[in-house]
Order: structure tokens, then C-alpha cells, then sequence
């Protein structure tokens, strides 16, 4: 149960990116939020409220960051930080920018 | 990471809908018998799970989102249905981890494990030359884990895991122990010594003493970013900063054990009657019994901190192992054995000899009495 608690820091995702859930990550609700593994580089991580478990889940489905977490309800004051939990969960490979080919 | 931040250790402490890491010994079976044995392994039971029970656990554990499982025993590889069992548990989405003392990883096995995913082994070490392992583990164990991991290093199966509990005899080796598993391109597991199983008899001799917790505090603190350690240090965490990883006991919280005849158990340290919780044939199976049980529920409450409360270090040892205060006869709302201000040292002082609990079940091989006798040459 490795680096559960520190996450290295990362590069900041655009809100114009791109990202999905990635493939390799089974996400189980939990009562805190959910746990989120990825089943290539064993790493589990913790999402520690519901609002992100749901932005993570939606990301596939929206053409951009900001779209979804506009279609999230996310309240413009609160981005900066699901910016960060983005980027932190990019940086372990929980969410990836959509290949180029995939469907817009 | 959260976009508001919550106290995470604390609501992991009231329980998960599913445990993070469960740890399944499939069998008592074993080759060897190491003297620090946790599930006092050798004979395998004739009440152990079938295959097709096993199945039904790992569809649970399927439905739970059981993300990956730690298989132990014994040695999980004496069973017959092994790589059933451990394909079937892959094939429904659940990872598997396995603990080995490498005895049956030829060069088949090994190109076998090499070619499935979603498989870890870990190959069980004690010693990083063979007098200090074999003398916990049993003559020829250090060949037998050695040509395993060479075994596993020629069929490519990449970073397997070196698993080594920490003895006194041990701590001095733990440069050398990384050194060894940095020339296969493996990961080091260094993990705590519990007084459970065979290791009740064996700890007091075993265990590291006060100076050396200091020793192995500062090397993980040096290390510990790049050595597994399953969390099983934090009653070191009253040395200084917290070392990585979560500082909690998870038992019946975020842990817990099967054991071979599908007995479930607080944690993988506490084969007692105490900490069984329920058993995977009750009516309503495992999920049941981690949802449900008394035991569970009562330890997802509130902890006292007992004897401890006054001690400014409680916030970062949280008290220390259950199991190993359990075992050595002192109270659960007291010091650890280990405690590093020596309040446990004080502690067992004050155990009346022999009144510490004994493991409930014991599967050790019966002592060959009669011996063959020795032909003359």
C-alpha cells in the first residue's frame, strides 16, 4: 500500500484537455468517495469525495475538463482544485489523455 | 489530491464497503516449517475449502470489487488446483499476490507465471546468506528460494518481490538484502515480526530489540520510498516523522484474513478464536461476515487508547500491533512489545509466564519421535 497518501507533484492538465478514465482502473464506491486501481502499475488511490469519484467517471463523456466539470455542477470557485486532483490523478495514471483517434 | 480535504485515516478506520487487502492462505500444507510460522502450518486440514467452494469465494470477492487478493497458506502452491484458482481469480478481474517459499518454481512453473498477468509472487527470505535464513526457515530453504528467483529471473517474469520479515539476526543485513534484490530487478518487502502461530514460541528470541527499532526506523526513513513494507512499521512512527504509508492497524477495517478452512479472521497475525469473525459457508458468505460481524463492527468503533493516552507519541504509534500485544500477554489498550519508548519492554515484565494466549489451531508436522536408524558405513 505504497505512496496511498503522497502524491508526487505533477503537471497542471489543461482545462481544455482531453482525459478519460484509464482503461486499466476499476473505480469501487466507497462511503468517503471511492478507491480507485489500476490494475497495470498496482497503485491505489483514494478519492476522498464524491464530487471527484463523479468528474473522474464523467471525464470520458464530455468533450473537454471544463465541460465536465460544468456538466458536474462544479461551481466555477471550486476548478482550481479538482485542477489539481486531475493533474495528481493523471500523474499516477488513474486518468490519461484520450488517445488521438478516439471520437469526439 | 481531494478537492477538500477530509481526515482519511479516520474514516478508514470505521471500515470499508469491501476490504482493501485480504489475504487468503489456501492451504496448512507446507514443505517447510519456519519457526516464526503466523498460521503454524505443515499439515494440510481435511476441513480445507474445495475448489469449487474457493470459486464461489473469489465470485464474491468479484461482485465485492476486490481489487486484488494476497494468497499465502502454507505454501499455496501444493495444492493441486493452484493456477486454477489463481487464473479464475485473474479472469474475474481480481489480481493476485502471492507469498512462496519457492520450493515448486521450476523452470515450467516459472514460464508459466511469467506468462499470466495480474500476478505478483513474492519469494519469502530471511536471511541473505544461507545460515541466517535457514535457521528460521529450515535446511535448504535458501537454495530452494535462491533457483526459484533465478528461475523466475530467466523467464522474464519481471520485478517478482523478495519478502523478508525482520529478525534480529536480519537487521544488520538490510543493505545487503536490498543489493540482492536490486540484482535481480526485484522489489524489497520487509515486513514486521508477529509473536502469532509458531512465532508466539520463537519472538522473544527473535524479535529485534530496542536499539535495532531505531536501526530499521532510519533505514526505511532512508529506503522506504522504494521498499514495500505492507504498512506494518507505524509503531516505529514514535521515533520521528511518520515512515510512507497509512498509519493505522486495519484489522476488520480495511484487512482481513481467510484462513484455509474459510474461517475469517481480523488479520493475517490473529489466528484466535478472539478475532474469528465468521466462517465463508455461514449462510450469506464473506460479505456477510465483513459487513455484519460483531468483531468487525466493534473494531470499526472508536479505539481507547488506554494505558496509552498520556503518551505524547499515541497520535503517531496509534498504540501498535493488536496481534502482537495479543500474543505476548498484554492488554489491546496498552503499549506494543515493541513499543519504542520501552514502555513494552516494562510491560511484559508483568506477564505472568505462560499466561499469554496460545493460537487456537496448530498444524504443525508431529515430531518424529523414533528416529530411522542410521546405517553403518
Amino acid at each position: 500500500m505504497r505512496g496511498l497518501l503522497t502524491q508526487p507533484v505533477a503537471v497542471a492538465v489543461a482545462l481544455d484537455s482531453r482525459l478519460e478514465l484509464h482503461p486499466q482502473v476499476a473505480v469501487r464506491p466507497e462511503p468517503f468517495g471511492a478507491l480507485a486501481y489500476h490494475y497495470g502499475n498496482r497503485r491505489l488511490i483514494f478519492l476522498k469525495h464524491p464530487d471527484v469519484v463523479t468528474v473522474v467517471n464523467s471525464l470520458g463523456q464530455h468533450p473537454t475538463v471544463a465541460a465536465t466539470l460544468d456538466a458536474c455542477g462544479v461551481t466555477p470557485e471550486r476548478w482550481p482544485s479538482f485542477v489539481t486532483a486531475l493533474s495528481s490523478l493523471e500523474n499516477s495514471e488513474i486518468v490519461r489523455e484520450r488517445p488521438a483517434d478516439a471520437p469526439r | 489530491m481531494s478537492a477538500q480535504p477530509t481526515h482519511l485515516v479516520e474514516q478508514l478506520k470505521s471500515g470499508l464497503d469491501a476490504p482493501i487487502c485480504l489475504t487468503w492462505e489456501l492451504t496448512y500444507a507446507c514443505n517447510l516449517q519456519c519457526v516464526h510460522c503466523l498460521s503454524s502450518s505443515g499439515q494440510r486440514d481435511p476441513r480445507e475449502l474445495s475448489t469449487a467452494e474457493a470459486m464461489h469465494v473469489l465470485d464474491e470477492l468479484r461482485d465485492l470489487q476486490v481489487f486484488y487478493i494476497n494468497i499465502g497458506g502454507g505454501e499455496p502452491m501444493v495444492r493441486r488446483d493452484f493456477f486454477d484458482l489463481v487464473e479464475y481469480s485473474v479472469g474475474n478481474g481480481i489480481g493476485v499476490k502471492f507469498s512462496t517459499n519457492g520450493a515448486f518454481i521450476d523452470t515450467d512453473k516459472a514460464r508459466r507465471l511469467a506468462s499470466m498477468d495480474y500476478l505478483d509472487i513474492q519469494i519469502s527470505l530471511d536471511g541473505v546468506e544461507e545460515a541466517t535464513n535457514d535457521a528460521v526457515r529450515g535446511a535448504g530453504s535458501y537454495r530452494m528460494a535462491r533457483t526459484a528467483m533465478d528461475n523466475l529471473a530467466a523467464a522474464g517474469f519481471g520485478p517478482f518481490k523478495i519478502s523478508v520479515v525482520v529478525t534480529r539476526h536480519n537487521v544488520p543485513q538490510l543493505d545487503a538484502f536490498k543489493e540482492l534484490a536490486d540484482s535481480y530487478g526485484a522489489q524489497l518487502r520487509v515486513t514486521r515480526l508477529r509473536p502469532a502461530g509458531r512465532g508466539a514460541d520463537t519472538w522473544h528470541e527473535l524479535h529485534p530489540t530496542l536499539g535495532q527499532q531505531r536501526q530499521i526506523y532510519d533505514w526505511l526513513m532512508a529506503h522506504g520510498e522504494n521498499v514495500l513494507t505492507g504498512d506494518s512499521f507505524f509503531h516505529l512512527n514514535a521515533l520521528g516523522d511518520p515512515l510512507p504509508g497509512l498509519n493505522m492497524c486495519g484489522a476488520g477495517r480495511v484487512v482481513c484474513l481467510i484462513d484455509p478452512i474459510g474461517d475469517v479472521y481480523a488479520c493475517p497475525f490473529v489466528i484466535h478464536d478472539e478475532f474469528r469473525a465468521g466462517n465463508v459457508r455461514d449462510e450469506g458468505g464473506f460479505s456477510r461476515v465483513w459487513k455484519q460481524s460483531e468483531l468487525f463492527r466493534s473494531l470499526r468503533e472508536p479505539q481507547s487508547a488506554g494505558a496509552c493516552a498520556s503518551c505524547g507519541a499515541y497520535d503517531a504509534c496509534q498504540g501498535g500491533c493488536m496481534a502482537a500485544k495479543f500474543f505476548t500477554g498484554l492488554p489491546l489498550d496498552g503499549p506494543d512489545p515493541e513499543c519504542v519508548g520501552g514502555e513494552g519492554e516494562h510491560a511484559l515484565q508483568t506477564v505472568v509466564p505462560g499466561s499469554a494466549p496460545k493460537p487456537s489451531m496448530d498444524h504443525t508436522k508431529p515430531v518424529r519421535l523414533v528416529r530411522k536408524p542410521v546405517t553403518a558405513s
